[in-house]
């Protein structure tokens, strides 16, 4: 299973096996790691799953659509390697993916 | 993660003992936190109150088998079979074990002695509580007509509702949605997706009168009908037709639209039962305040079966039947009870997805006197921004997320854009934002 590291803006390291098919937010919903909260569940509705994503990774992820854009123009502090972690999908591809969390999503 | 957290606000505690004395009082007396209803809301508030910090006992109670789980995507992919349980549920059962919160699941509660604090629960066990907090969430409101019991009848609400029809949402099959909101058009658009005739019924002259501009919802009529939805608008269904199972809707006016399968999407009621024999105050729901605090300390009420003030819209009492609502409550809940700072209070929204239409909506429109549209509406990408007396209220955006959130954000925060300014589109949404006072 693909393992996901996520890094809490304090620092702290949270390494999580995320099944293919889900997202970068589902997994880590689903393992309560503090940073990210995903109010809307998933459906690219309110952009509080923000991340950075290791520039080492930017290439695998890919990049964000027109409307991931738009909401990440309004989420705070972003960068130019920010995403909706919604929108990335867990592959074999991103075994080993590594993101950094945003001091707040709201 | 969750012993550091602990390790915090025992700390906390040592420094409360020197300062507020109040404070180390609250979280003294508070050891036994009873939820009932394990919907998003209650199941949001258990795990939040151990975020928080709290070790104490967590009872979370829900009438439903399921744990908590996420609500929308029941009216599309849960629907259309493409989200199966597990992918629903908001968090795995690992969570509430790790957590050491008890999820009492299929079991109700039916009684509320507020002078001992104690719950009943069906079977007659009964739990004590320090605190109470009710996220006992709505019901939809039933057909009351001839046949609406009849196999094939179905209203909306729960993961059973939505596995019992799901074997008939077949193509080919002919759909009778009654209701025009979110629910209905939303239920309508994945038929048609999977190749059901739909039929939607709408007692008023305009789907989602009651959410809406007019200019909005002849948008929607008109996509809709564009996929092939029929609509009879301004028509009242009489009885459920069938003998065995449902085979139509029998309309006042005599008609008829024919059916094998009909889901009723038409609102839904606060579920205030337990509160109301308790003898909790209701205002179109349980009564709270801005901290979602009931006419009685102890009890908390969140979610759909609340009733709160609206911090954006001069403190109007209002009910609100959300994700944000259920989060947003739950967060508000917590901190009272963990006497932590209140959580940034955010403007309302929603959203609801049909066909490749995201709509995204910020703000309470009701008592707009100005509606200005951004963009046009043959782009299938605009929005609508509501005013009243000058000041932006709401917007209803359509695969606009940038204009949703722009408009939260300034809603959220009591700042307003000329309507002159919003037209012009030549000026990127965040732009505005910028700018705006």
């Amino acid at each position: 299973m693909p393992k996901i590291t996520y890094i809490e803006h304090s620092g702290k390291e949270h390494v999580i096996d995320a099944p293919a098919g889900q997202t970068v937010m589902e997994a880590a919903v689903k393992h309560a790691v503090p940073g990210i909260d995903a109010d809307c569940g998933g459906a690219c509705a309110c952009a509080t799953c923000h991340v950075y994503v290791d520039d080492a990774w930017l290439a695998k992820t890919g990049e964000a659509s027109s409307m991931e854009q738009s909401m990440l123009d309004f989420a705070n502090d972003v960068a130019d390697n920010s995403r909706l972690s919604c929108q990335i999908k867990v592959s074999d591809a991103l075994d080993g993916l590594v993101v950094r969390l945003p001091k707040s999503q709201h | 993660m969750l012993a550091q957290a602990r390790a915090c606000f025992k700390a906390r505690l040592r420094m409360t003992d020197i300062g507020s004395k109040h404070a180390l009082r609250m979280a003294n007396q508070i050891n036994r936190i009873v939820i009932i209803g394990a919907g998003q809301a209650g199941g949001e508030a258990a795990v939040r109150l151990r975020q928080g910090g709290f070790s104490g006992d967590i009872t979370l109670i829900g009438e439903e088998p399921a744990l908590p789980y996420q609500r929308p995507p029941l009216s599309k992919k849960y629907l259309a079979g493409e989200m199966d349980l597990e992918r629903l549920l908001l968090r795995p059962a690992s969570v509430y074990a790790d957590e050491n919160i008890a999820v009492l699941i299929p079991l109700r509660a039916v009684w509320i002695d507020r002078a001992n604090k104690r719950v009943r629960l069906e079977g007659g066990r009964e739990l004590a509580y320090d605190a109470l907090i009710l996220a006992t969430g709505a019901r939809p409101r039933k057909l009351t007509l001839v046949g609406a019991d009849l196999p094939g009848a179905h209203l909306f609400r729960t993961t059973a509702d939505a596995d019992a029809m799901r074997p008939s949402f077949l193509a080919g099959a002919k759909l009778a949605v009654i209701g025009a909101g979110y629910i209905g058009l939303e239920v309508a658009a994945m038929a048609r997706q999977k190749g059901l005739e739909v039929t939607v019924l709408e007692a008023a002259a305009r789907p989602l009168a009651r959410v809406t501009s007019p200019e909005i919802s002849g948008f929607f009529l008109d996509e809709h009908t564009a996929q092939g939805v029929r609509f009879v608008l301004g028509g009242q269904p009489a009885f459920i037709k069938g003998k065995e199972r449902v085979t139509g809707v029998g309309l006042a006016d005599g008609g008829e639209i024919s059916a094998d399968l009909v889901i009723a999407g038409i609102g839904v009621n606060p579920e205030t039962t337990l509160a109301q024999q308790c003898g909790l105050r209701i205002d179109n729901g349980v009564a709270a305040d801005g901290s979602c605090r009931t006419s009685d300390p102890s009890v908390f009420a969140i979610g759909d079966c609340a009733a709160r003030p609206m911090a954006h819209y001069q403190s109007r009492m209002s009910r609100l039947e959300s994700v944000h609502n259920a989060i947003e409550g739950a967060k508000l809940a917590v901190a009272a009870l963990l006497d932590q700072p209140a959580p940034t209070v955010e403007a309302p929204w929603f959203w609801s997805d049909q066909y490749d239409l995201k709509l995204q909506i910020a703000g309470l429109f009701q008592g707009y006197d100005r509606m200005v549209l951004r963009g046009v509406m043959a782009d299938r990408a605009f929005a609508a921004f509501y005013y009243r007396e000058g000041k932006l209220i709401a917007v209803d955006a359509v695969n606009r997320p940038g204009e949703f959130l722009g408009a939260k954000m300034l809603i959220q925060s009591g700042r307003t854009l000329a309507p002159d300014l919003i037209a012009d589109t030549s000026r990127p949404m965040k732009e505005l934002v910028a700018a705006a006072t």
